[in-house]
């Protein structure tokens, strides 16, 4: 499995994260190394194998739909990188 | 107080012959002494360490005194600790102060330990050198020119130097046992769910266990009697009945049943370290265990199915990290689109970036059935090839490591050469299963680690096997010249 310079591009839209012409070109190779170490599992056959999610197979346990948590904002919002009364700023998404 | 065991240590706190703020400003200044050659810590915050040792000696002094109260203990920088810097080793958390506290830390604040400091890590676990950190690389004390292993390699850099007397880790892939067996002491990862990963922050969250590392397995029994409690904040936290670890440290191990995989011992181990393993495994016929040969026939596809694993589950993780609600935000942008691929470009560092891509790719659109479908059906095999490996053995013994540390630089623009260091840690987490590494000899003064694995639940009857070799040995207990 060889990834190209479009993989990376659209991998990198996917994930958003910005990567520059120079990284680009270094990422071509190390990341073609990896998948081609990925790539030794198609050696096998799995088809009648049961996929594993979790190391115990263990199910997901539910609470009561009840408050649980005091309100934690006044910790909370000083974290933010920009932020006025509880709300989070980001640049203008809507006209 | 230098080289004296947590059970020690807490005998001398409650006998009053030190108190704990004597003993934590004891560990501060060896921390002031060491950490700038070492670089094992990334915060340390000595007021609110040394009123927390004032609050302990209150306790001590009015008789409710529990095994760790009073003792200085170093947090691996992955657990939040309220009001404490969390930073992951990523400039993403350069500057995030915790506003709660993880499980982990909680259950050693409530018995009054003391948090000695923040320790270096690989930027979000995600490395075996330390190398990868934001806050620059950290020193093995016993070669500064070697690494000290990682993810856990600040906590291990300073519990082989004695900067804490002991520390916690967290363990994805051999993120513990790795950087214990290349620093030399006595390091255990539970099985998945017996710790609670609340307030850890997340890298593989199906992989992820956190778990102690300190010099020796009786220290860490009393760890993990700390450590390990059924958490509600938890989903995956195990309802498992609280066990006392310390309590059969002592038993005889006559008659055990040691498996050895034959494909631990194939190409790709030193010689050296195999020669060290092998004499070990002679220490244990000795005290009376029995040989068994075994075979984990798939163990060589663990590096592929973790590879596709770890990155796929942090590449979700890792969204969070989007310069708005919290963590760094690029300065200049134009939109919100080009501020969030700002922020992760400038906020994550090489390592984290090329696993979130991979996790991306192996998640996209067409792609899913070929690795992660396969990854998680592998997986299955790797667990049964334990499970049926149980069936002959009580306990599996192996290197922890293909060899000791190697030098700072040595593999870092070689991703695929650094991977393979933990070819022996990775199965175990993907089966879930409790797996520790104890010091086992010295090879060119550098620490070989012995790998022991058990099946679920079994840490009790491992940290015996683990205490029963370091009753008649002292490689536990060797400290690197030139740090004493």
């Amino acid at each position: 499995m060889t990834i190209s310079q479009e993989d990376i591009k659209k991998i990198a839209y996917l994930a958003r994260i910005k990567i520059s012409q120079d990284e680009s070109i270094l990422l071509e190779k190390k990341l073609t190394g990896i998948m081609n170490l990925i790539d030794e599992m198609q050696k096998i056959d799995t088809d009648s194998i049961e996929p594993m999610s979790h190391a115990l197979d263990i199910n997901q346990p539910l609470r009561k739909d009840e408050v649980s948590e005091s309100d934690i904002r006044k910790k909370t919002m000083p974290l933010a990188p920009e932020a006025e009364d509880s709300l989070f700023m980001v640049p203008q998404v809507i006209e | 107080m230098l080289n004296l065991s947590l059970k020690q240590l807490s005998q001398n706190l409650n006998d009053k012959t030190f108190s704990s703020h004597e003993l934590t400003e004891f560990f501060l200044s060896r921390i002031k002494k060491y950490n700038k050659q070492l670089n094992a810590f990334i915060t340390i915050d000595e007021s609110s360490s040394l009123s927390m040792a004032k609050m302990a000696d209150d306790k001590i002094s009015k008789g409710e005194h529990k095994p760790l109260t009073g003792i200085p203990i170093a947090q691996k920088d992955i657990f939040c600790a309220e009001g404490w810097r969390t930073t992951c080793g990523s400039k993403m958390l350069e500057n995030f102060i915790a506003p709660y506290n993880a499980t982990v830390i909680q259950n050693f604040n409530d018995i009054d330990a003391v948090n000695l400091g923040k320790t270096n890590m690989d930027e979000f676990a995600m490395g075996s050198s330390n190398e990868t950190s934001y806050f620059g690389s950290v020193k093995n004390p016993w070669n500064l020119d070697c690494v000290p292993g990682g993810s856990s390699g600040g906590s291990a850099s300073a519990v082989a130097a004695r900067l804490a007397p002991a520390a916690t880790g967290t363990d994805t892939g051999g993120s513990i046992r790795q950087p214990a067996s290349l620093c030399g002491f006595t390091g255990l990862k539970p099985t998945y769910g017996l710790v609670s990963r609340y307030g850890m922050i997340a890298f593989a969250s199906s992989l992820d266990q956190a778990g102690p590392m300190a010099p020796s397995a009786e220290d860490c029994a009393m760890l993990l009697n700390t450590m390990a409690s059924h958490d509600h904040k938890d989903s995956t936290s195990i309802d498992h009945k609280k066990e006392d670890y310390t309590t059969n440290l002592n038993h005889p191990i006559q008659g055990l049943k040691i498996g050895i995989p034959k494909e631990f011992f194939g190409d790709g181990l030193n010689a050296s370290v195999q020669k060290i393993i092998e004499e070990a495994l002679d220490k244990y016929k000795k005290l009376g265990a029995e040989l068994v040969d075994i075979s984990l026939p798939n163990s060589d596809l663990a590096i592929p199915v973790y590879y596709v694993i770890a990155p796929a589950e942090a590449s979700s993780n890792l969204s969070r990290y989007d310069g708005v609600r919290y963590g760094y935000r690029t300065k200049e942008y134009d939109d919100l689109m080009d501020m969030y691929f700002k922020t992760r470009q400038e906020g994550f560092g090489e390592e984290v970036k090329r696993r979130v891509l991979i996790g991306t790719y192996v998640l996209s659109a067409g792609y899913y059935d070929a690795y992660y479908l396969k990854a998680q059906k592998i997986r299955r095999l790797i667990s049964n090839d334990f499970k049926q490996a149980f069936k002959k053995c009580d306990v599996i013994m192996g290197p922890s490591a293909p060899s000791v540390a190697f030098g700072s630089g040595e593999k870092k623009e070689d991703p695929l050469a650094m991977y393979l260091q933990d070819i022996y840690t990775i199965s175990t987490n993907l089966a879930g299963l409790p797996a520790m590494s104890i010091p086992a000899g010295l090879s060119s003064n550098l620490p070989v680690g012995l790998q022991l694995i058990g099946n679920y639940f079994e840490e009790g009857r491992l940290l015996n096997i683990a205490h029963q070799f370091q009753l008649s040995s002292d490689w536990h207990l060797k400290i690197p010249e030139g740090i004493s």
